[in-house]
């Protein structure tokens, strides 16, 4: 896997929310690659720091309280971490482009959706803002809005409508990479489905890449080509597709698996994940998941090393210490 | 015999958080530093009020005429210096307090006690009263207050309490909507309807369950409208509307150095300072209030 | 959109109607007798009596208010009873001064205002945020006819740079434009603050710049276009305030407004005067007030939405 074939690179990655009593520890030292034309899911429960991830490469952290503490971000070989703010307003929207959770407060209310779109290519094509306007119309055509609504104002569409202009804003420069955040949860399930395969859709038609940010392992399934699990600011479990769905081997995947219903055997019961997230002002030592962990014992208490169970997937877990160990599912 | 004990014990409790509550508001009071200076101010101001009586002899200190000491500048004899009758400019502007205080506070009690009465009716009723208060409240507020309290004044003749009427009066206005406003909020709330269908009278509803749950916006628009109305009040005595000469009124202080602006300029300097800080006491604690009751609005 | 100005004309003209069966009646029911002001001093009871009958003061007020209004909707509002001119053209003709004055102010508290709304904003809890609240509150604890005067303390008579008063050229325009426009500037400083804070916060903010607009243009394109909407708001509700106040502010400047001409009245019992220039002026402020809703629709697309729909 050499470098220049990679679209985005973080390295040990550390944000913090520094408030007035408290630090709020986001983000704990993740890692994570990103291939030119793929896409790659990051999966974990609210509050496990994935947004916080996804702002970071684009340095939008709201600032303060938000501090990236350390660690290394780069897009296409080019370094944020040091970018000035000059500079990351270049590669906003240009290099890469984000696409939001709510459709509804992501929109200007008092711009018309095409400008809202053009602004992305007046700033980034140096073209006039007539040519801008026309291209905006084109972006909404694209994802399936007629132009002729480009001068309506966000209030006029419907919350899927809105999701749409908002990949319109997002793709309208053709960047490199997309961060998708829970681009489909505001919506309602009937249009989750259309939305996903539009963005699919456009990314291939693009030649882009994606990191797909997501609570839903089934929209997973469906997009991603490889997978990140991240739990309490950290990721636990990486692999491709195969390696997370088929051979699991964090025990917390394995629950996240167990939490969902299964259509085929209806008679199972739901397994959910006992308990709730550590407090991240207060994350335990060792292993974040211990304390929700059914095969917890005294080694967890330090905190766990990646380890490579084949070239691509790893897992941070120590149970792996002892190599007699098994999670449930994995052995099915 | 259960229920009935279980029915008190509910209204203990609630009594107590109540208390909570209100040690709870309290303290946030007390750590805003700006409410707490502007109480400050307006505790002294209130006690120099009440006191000047004893420490000053009206018909001498504050009336008194001595010409022989006319217009003399600030020194440790005439703190604020002397006016064209050689009266003590910090005598009168103490006693002014009086009249300023006063007028303050009865020409708002008067919008405040007119306005909830009518805005709670209009909240809680709806309709066609609603209706009818709204439009006449429109129609008062489309005369600038100051107009009215002129007109009023300008039929009453000039005299104090005429000014505490027409101020108040014209207060009024925003009173009606303010109140109208939260009981609107109030009314459509469960433990209103839980009220009604126990069968409690509806006045009784508005007074001891709309009312106070509407009340904090209503406070704080009583204390930032006591000192608009110290403004508007001295603004009319200032126009030689208000309370007549030769009493120290705040606003005829002014007035009345105006014509020495030239070569005399103390004279108008310590009675504008003294309207000023009382109406900065006053908005700070509406500040502060506000961001207490409703800590929302601060964020 | 025409359906609502229609609406707002009609709601208008109610309210003049309101405001001018108020004004009547509270002045006319004075106690004081206007002709002992304006009869002759050596006038005898029945020449005193005659004097009533002739300007129909004889008669029920419920009826000279019906003959008030038959002449108020002719655009006549009588004559003054004290030099005989006629109210409306007298109005009429003060009306450009007043207009002038309050539409400096205007500006002059924009000019302060938003600027320094918007910096303590985006520095939130810092010393500039800090001070522009205190000046604000100053501003607003400020007496204008105070401000009025220490303005001239400074200006007028020791660095001699304004006029202390009179409507001679710009230069006279200046001080009393501050004196009004300083309380209107305190209030709005704090409505485009709290307003710019309340939008700050706001998701759209993110989107524009995950496009890649410039800081700059996010705060004062993106967000101030929002934070305007309740901007407007409360400036038009305390616009009437401005307005009024400003009666003050051209007694102390001698402007030769709608303001010294209702106060002069004043003085002189001039009842009709009276009357009608604050019927007019209260009319002159309902139309500015329509006009900053016009406005306000032109802001917010959603609005001018509800409009366009016919509704309220």
């Amino acid at each position: 896997m050499s470098k220049e074939n990679l679209i985005l690179e973080i390295e040990n990655l550390v944000v913090n929310y520094e408030l007035e009593a408290e630090t709020v520890r986001a983000v704990n030292g993740i890692s994570l690659s990103l291939e030119k034309g793929k896409i790659v899911g990051l999966v974990g429960e609210t509050g496990a720091g994935k947004t916080t991830t996804a702002l970071s490469i684009l340095k939008l952290i709201p600032d303060p309280p938000g501090i990236i503490k350390n660690g290394n971000i780069s897009v296409d070989g080019q370094d944020i971490i040091h970018a000035s703010i000059e500079e990351m307003e270049v590669i906003r929207g240009k290099d890469v482009s984000m696409i939001f959770q709510d459709p509804m407060t992501s929109l200007n209310p008092v711009f018309t959706v095409g400008d809202q779109i053009a602004e992305s290519i007046e700033i980034h094509e140096k073209i006039s803002r007539n040519e801008a306007f026309k291209r905006a119309g084109e972006m909404l055509e694209m994802v399936g809005i007629p132009a002729s609504r480009a001068t309506e104002y966000p209030h006029q569409f419907s919350g899927g409508m809105k999701q749409r202009v908002v990949i319109a804003i997002a793709l309208a420069c053709n960047p490199k990479l997309i961060i998708a955040d829970e681009p489909t949860t505001a919506l309602d399930v009937t249009i989750q489905a259309q939305v996903l395969s539009l963005i699919k859709d456009l990314i291939e038609k693009n030649n882009a890449s994606m990191l797909l940010i997501t609570h839903d392992l089934g929209i997973v399934a469906e997009i991603c080509d490889e997978v990140a699990v991240m739990y309490a600011g950290r990721i636990v479990e990486k692999g491709t597709l195969e390696d997370i769905f088929n051979n699991t081997k964090h025990p917390y995947t394995e629950g996240l698996f167990n939490s969902l219903p299964n259509i085929d055997d209806r008679n199972a019961i739901l397994k959910p994940i006992k308990g709730l997230m550590p407090d991240p002002t207060n994350l335990p030592r060792g292993c974040s998941f211990a304390p929700r962990c059914d095969y917890c014992t005294d080694i967890c208490e330090i905190q766990p090393e990646n380890r490579m169970i084949s070239h691509t997937h790893s897992v941070a877990c120590s149970a792996y210490e002892n190599p007699e160990f098994s999670i449930v599912r994995g052995s099915k | 015999m259960d229920n009935h004990r279980s029915k008190h014990k509910s209204i203990r409790t609630e009594k107590e958080t109540s208390r909570q509550h209100r040690n709870e508001l309290w303290y946030r009071f007390k750590k805003n530093k700006g409410a707490m200076l502007g109480l400050f101010i307006i505790v002294f101001l209130v006690l120099v009020a009440l006191s000047a009586d004893f420490l000053l002899d009206y018909k001498t200190d504050v009336i008194g005429q001595n010409l022989k000491e006319r217009l003399q500048s600030p020194s440790l004899t005439h703190l604020f210096g002397t006016d064209e009758l050689g009266r003590d400019l910090f005598f009168r502007v103490i006693y002014g307090a009086r009249f300023s205080i006063s007028i303050g506070v009865i020409s708002v009690s008067i919008g405040l006690i007119t306005g909830t009465f009518f805005g709670a009716i209009a909240g809680y009723f709806g309709g066609y009263i609603e209706e009818v208060i709204m439009r006449i409240t429109d129609i008062m507020s489309a005369i600038p207050s100051i107009l009215l309290a002129i007109a009023i004044v300008t039929a009453l003749g000039a005299s104090t309490l005429n000014l505490m009427i027409a101020v108040g009066v014209a207060s009024i206005p925003e009173f009606v909507r303010i109140t109208r406003a939260s009981v609107l909020m109030v009314r459509n709330q469960e433990f209103i309807e839980a009220a009604r269908a126990l069968g409690v009278k509806e006045w009784k509803i508005i007074i001891s369950h709309v009312l106070p749950n509407a009340l904090a916006p209503i406070i704080v628009q009583t204390t930032l409208t006591t000192g608009s109305s110290i403004i508007s009040a001295s603004g009319l005595s200032f126009l030689g509307l208000g309370v007549p000469a030769p009493a120290p009124e705040w606003g005829s202080l002014l007035s009345a150095g105006r014509k020495f602006i030239r070569g005399y300029a103390y004279l108008t300097l310590f009675p504008g300072m003294a309207i000023m800080f009382t109406v900065l006491a006053f908005n700070l604690m509406g500040d502060g209030l506000r961001d207490v009751l409703d800590p929302k609005l601060k964020q | 959109m025409l359906r609502y100005i229609l609406r707002r004309i009609f709601l208008m003209i109610f309210v003049v109607l309101g405001v001018s069966f108020v004004v009547f009646f509270v002045i006319n029911l004075a106690p004081g007798d206007v002709l002992s002001k304006i009869a002759p001093e050596d006038a005898t009871l029945e020449e005193v009596e005659a004097l009533r009958v002739e300007l129909g003061l004889d008669r029920p007020i419920m009826f000279r208010y019906l003959d008030y209004m038959k002449g108020f909707v002719k655009g006549d509002l009588g004559k003054s009873y004290i030099t005989g001119d006629d109210v409306f053209k007298t109005y009429m003709a003060k009306l450009p001064a007043t207009l002038k004055l309050a539409f400096a102010s205007i500006f002059v508290s924009i000019l302060i205002s938003i600027p320094l709304g918007i910096m303590a904003a985006k520095n939130r809890g810092s010393w500039k945020d800090n001070v522009s609240m205190v000046a604000a509150l100053l501003g607003l604890s400020m007496p204008n006819f105070w401000l009025g005067l220490l303005l001239i303390l400074l200006f007028s008579l020791k660095l001699g740079w304004f006029p202390t008063g009179g409507a001679i050229g710009f230069k006279s325009l200046i001080l009393p434009a501050i004196t009004v426009g300083t309380g209107l500037a305190a209030l709005l400083t704090r409505t485009v603050r709290s307003s710019m804070l309340e939008v700050i916060r706001q998701d759209y903010l993110r989107t524009a710049r995950a496009k890649g607009v410039k800081e700059k243009i996010v705060i004062n394109k993106h967000a101030f276009k929002n934070a305007l909407i309740p901007t407007i708001t409360i400036a038009g509700t305390q616009l009437t305030r401005v307005l009024g106040g400003a009666v003050i502010t051209e007694t102390i400047f001698a402007w030769p407004g709608v303001g010294r001409l209702i106060l002069d009245a004043v003085y002189s019992r001039d009842v009709t005067m009276i009357t009608g220039c604050i019927i007019l002026k209260s009319i002159t402020i309902s139309i500015i007030l329509l006009i900053v809703d016009l406005l306000y629709a032109a802001v917010d697309p959603r609005i001018r939405a509800q409009f366009a729909k016919g509704g309220k």
